[in-house]
């Protein structure tokens, strides 16, 4: 297993601290984002001792307790964002929360073995198949009652994804869409409309070839950015319900439904970039800023990729038009990142109030404020600081009829990443093959859902 | 009784009529502390070796007769007998692509890589002006940590923007996609890897080739013998223990060749490894624990395929 590098204790608590944090008021923290990271860094300093509190109960002379939290938001920007929010926290409760941040991909890689060791109270996950795969081996801790206090700020969509049987599991925090991107500018000079229909969108797809450019940008050299691509093609030929039970295994991966939804990929993939397996989603989407491809299929963390100031406000997106009139395009993949409990936290009552505090409008802003290729998941969240990206993202997302995670996290993770990638690197190598495509998934999908399997 | 193992008494010049006992203690090479020792040092790298090399192992072997994810105790560990190894073989094609690379992997450092290194040695064993210089160039990718390897390489071989492409003069539909196109990815990484490879041999070569008796080559040359010939008839068999060093670092290296491919693209699209598959299905959130270990046995049979005639060579020798 990984190691989980632990944060330094450094002699225990700083002198000023408290006066830093009492100057923290929370309109303050929107406005300085530099004193963010600063007080953020000092506010996770509280380090061992308060876990070693946590372990032995509840209680320590401080104030209302102690609860841990198990973090991959280890990249700058989203570091100082959650050290803000436990600032934030334990300014107003006294509750001191100890962060454990690990890197992304490690923390998503050794979560198994995290969770059957000795987890973190709080821990940062996603919704959808994976939360509640986790609550059903019995790791997760039952947050209804957290529900009740946070449920009023939430769309039902929200409590949905949320929600596994008849409890909670999950705070959502932020989310973000996938949809079309593509710069407004590039669109204007060449006289391009956003496509509202897949005849429109193929008649664009030949203009922008015509002018020289390639419609769609394409980078799967990690693997799962195609599974956008899938997602998108399959909610809009089979509809959000058909989706979500095949990512379940409850359906064929070899009928005619998932062979529609490759033949429609294989008639729009002449209009990608080529050869996209050997291209990183990053130099995709370099292409997008480049003006050397028109549009491009992915989350809004595309925006990453875009300096900011001119060409990032040069950035917009539209959803995928509709493919089949009676299924629409109320669809989309809009991740919700946010925290769940674990099944045995050493201190729940103060874990359930930091979720609790997670769940609020507050946690959502602080959240949002230093990222702006999120938005918060809480409906009273303050969007007067959105960017006019931020906004129409809120917007399609409060108007989709359905929201779906994204693959990955929709369906078994085993499933994803040793059948699923592979066999899409495998189709965009070779469109034509579609039958051996869907002979794979098949096969691998009768292999891996199998009880205990 | 207790000195047998160490020093068999020689019956015949006991003599006279002292208890056996009293002659297995005059015959006592080694203290009791001496012994101690000694058990101390064979019993702690064999329960080393039991604990670390053959338990997992073996476990590794149980472990594919069955299915398990990897989360819960023994109880949640299901005997599915030889299933896993259907599925490897019948319905998992990355398996069989696995298979050939790793094959392609040892015959093209068996055949290109390895003497590469080996004639590079013996071209700088020769006192040349600035030698210690190509001696570092050559080695210094030994030397790099491989995440800096895998951007180098990167660097030459990306579609749109690497050197390798620009240098060929290839642009647009022409480009030739390095890490991507699975019919080309393998060669572009055997090459990356040769880089590294060479290298390590050449390094290795050179050490024997200092070894060598100065006298053997002048004589050799007395008799005129050319320089090809001098190495072929006299300096190579010369170097048989290097030799099987050498080779037995090539099979090593070709099949735990893992880094670089899971650096580039987790060994997917053309450039699967067993390891890499290994690695892909056991770590990570899949947790296929039983059909990654069915994968990890068939690697450790391919191992045994080629450490079983080594070791018995080298047995043979010691009993020599």
């Amino acid at each position: 297993m990984p190691s989980r590098p632990r944060p330094t204790a450094l002699p225990s608590r700083l002198p000023d601290l408290e006066a830093l944090r009492t100057a923290f008021a929370r309109r303050s923290l929107l406005r300085g984002a530099g004193a963010v990271g600063a007080v953020g860094a000092l506010a996770a300093c509280g380090g061992e001792d308060t876990a070693s509190d946590s372990a032995s109960g509840s209680g320590s002379g401080e104030g209302g307790g102690a609860t841990t939290l198990g973090s991959n938001r280890a990249d700058e920007v989203p570091r100082a964002a959650e050290d803000a929010a436990i600032a934030a926290f334990t300014d107003a409760s006294d509750i001191e929360v100890t962060p454990n941040v690990v890197d992304n991909e490690t923390f998503q890689e050794s979560i198994n073995s995290y969770l059957q060791g000795n987890p973190d109270d709080v821990f940062t996950w996603f919704a959808g198949f994976r939360a509640r795969f986790f609550d059903d081996q019995g790791f997760i801790g039952d947050i209804s009652d957290v529900w009740e206090e946070i449920g009023d700020g939430f769309t039902e969509g929200f409590k949905t994804a949320s929600t596994n049987g008849d409890k909670q599991i999950f705070v959502p925090v932020l989310n973000y869409p996938w949809a079309v991107f593509y710069r407004k500018s590039l669109f204007k000079e060449n006289g391009y409309a956003v496509p509202e229909t897949r005849d429109e969108l193929i008649a664009l797809c030949e203009q922008i070839q015509a002018d020289g450019l390639v419609p769609f940008a394409l980078g799967d050299a990690d693997g799962w950015p195609a599974m956008g691509t899938f997602d998108i093609l399959n909610m809009r030929l089979n509809g959000y319900d058909f989706h979500i039970s095949l990512m379940a295994g409850d359906e064929q991966w070899d009928g005619p439904e998932v062979r529609a939804v490759f033949e429609e990929w294989a008639t729009l993939l002449p209009f990608h970039q080529e050869d996209p397996v050997g291209r990183t989603w990053q130099d995709a989407a370099a292409s997008l800023l480049q003006k050397e491809s028109a549009m491009y299929i992915l989350g809004m963390f595309v925006g990453e990729q875009f300096p900011e100031g001119e060409e990032r406000d040069d950035l917009d997106f539209f959803t995928f038009p509709a493919l089949d009139d009676e299924i629409g395009s109320g669809a989309l993949d809009a991740p919700i990142d946010g925290y769940m409990m674990t099944a045995d936290p050493a201190d729940e009552a103060a874990a359930k109030a930091f979720l609790t505090f997670l769940g609020s409008a507050e946690a959502g802003e602080i959240f949002v404020a230093t990222n702006p290729n999120n938005i918060a998941a809480h409906s009273d969240a303050d969007t007067s600081g959105y960017t006019a990206l931020q906004i129409k993202a809120a917007e399609l997302i409060g108007n989709a009829d359905s929201i779906a995670q994204f693959l990955d996290r929709d369906t078994r993770p085993d499933f994803a990443s040793t059948i699923v990638i592979p066999t899409l690197q495998k189709f965009l190598q070779n469109p034509e093959d579609i039958d051996t495509v869907l002979k794979d998934l098949q096969a691998g999908k009768e292999r891996l859902f199998v009880e205990g399997g | 009784m207790t000195a047998t193992p160490v020093a068999p008494p020689p019956a015949s010049t006991a003599g006279g009529g002292g208890a056996p006992r009293k002659k297995g203690t005059r015959l006592q090479l080694l203290t009791r502390t001496d012994r101690l020792v000694l058990a101390v040092m064979v019993a702690v790298p064999a329960l080393l070796v039991l604990a670390i090399v053959w338990l997992p192992a073996i476990a590794t072997v149980l472990l594919s007769f069955t299915g398990w994810n990897g989360i819960g105790g023994l109880d949640r560990i299901n005997l599915v007998g030889l299933e896993n190894y259907t599925n490897i073989t019948t319905n998992y094609p990355p398996f069989w692509i696995a298979i050939r690379n790793n094959v392609l992997w040892l015959v093209v450092f068996f055949l290109v890589a390895t003497p590469l290194g080996m004639f590079l040695a013996v071209l700088l064993d020769r006192d040349l002006k600035g030698s210690w210089f190509y001696r570092s160039s050559i080695y210094l990718p030994v030397v790099l940590s491989l995440a800096l390897a895998g951007f180098i390489w990167q660097l030459q071989y990306s579609r749109d923007q690497g050197l390798l492409n620009a240098v060929l003069g290839l642009d647009g539909a022409d480009r030739v996609d390095w890490y991507g196109d699975p019919d080309v990815n393998i060669w572009a990484v055997l090459v990356a890897a040769s880089w590294r490879h060479v290298g390590y041999i050449m390094l290795l070569y050179l050490a024997g080739l200092k070894s060598v008796d100065l006298a053997l080559k002048e004589a050799a040359a007395m008799d005129g013998a050319s320089e090809t010939r001098t190495f072929f008839a006299v300096v190579f068999p010369t170097l048989a223990p290097i030799n099987v060093v050498v080779l037995v670092i090539t099979v090593i290296e070709s099949l735990r060749a893992f880094d670089l491919v899971w650096v580039i693209n987790k060994g997917r699209n053309g450039l699967e490894l067993l390891s890499a598959l290994v690695t892909a299905n056991i770590i990570g959130e899949a947790s296929l624990v039983g059909f990654g270990s069915a994968i990890a046995t068939v690697l450790l049979l391919i191992s045994l395929l080629f450490i079983v005639p080594y070791l018995g060579s080298i047995l043979r020798e010691d009993r020599r």
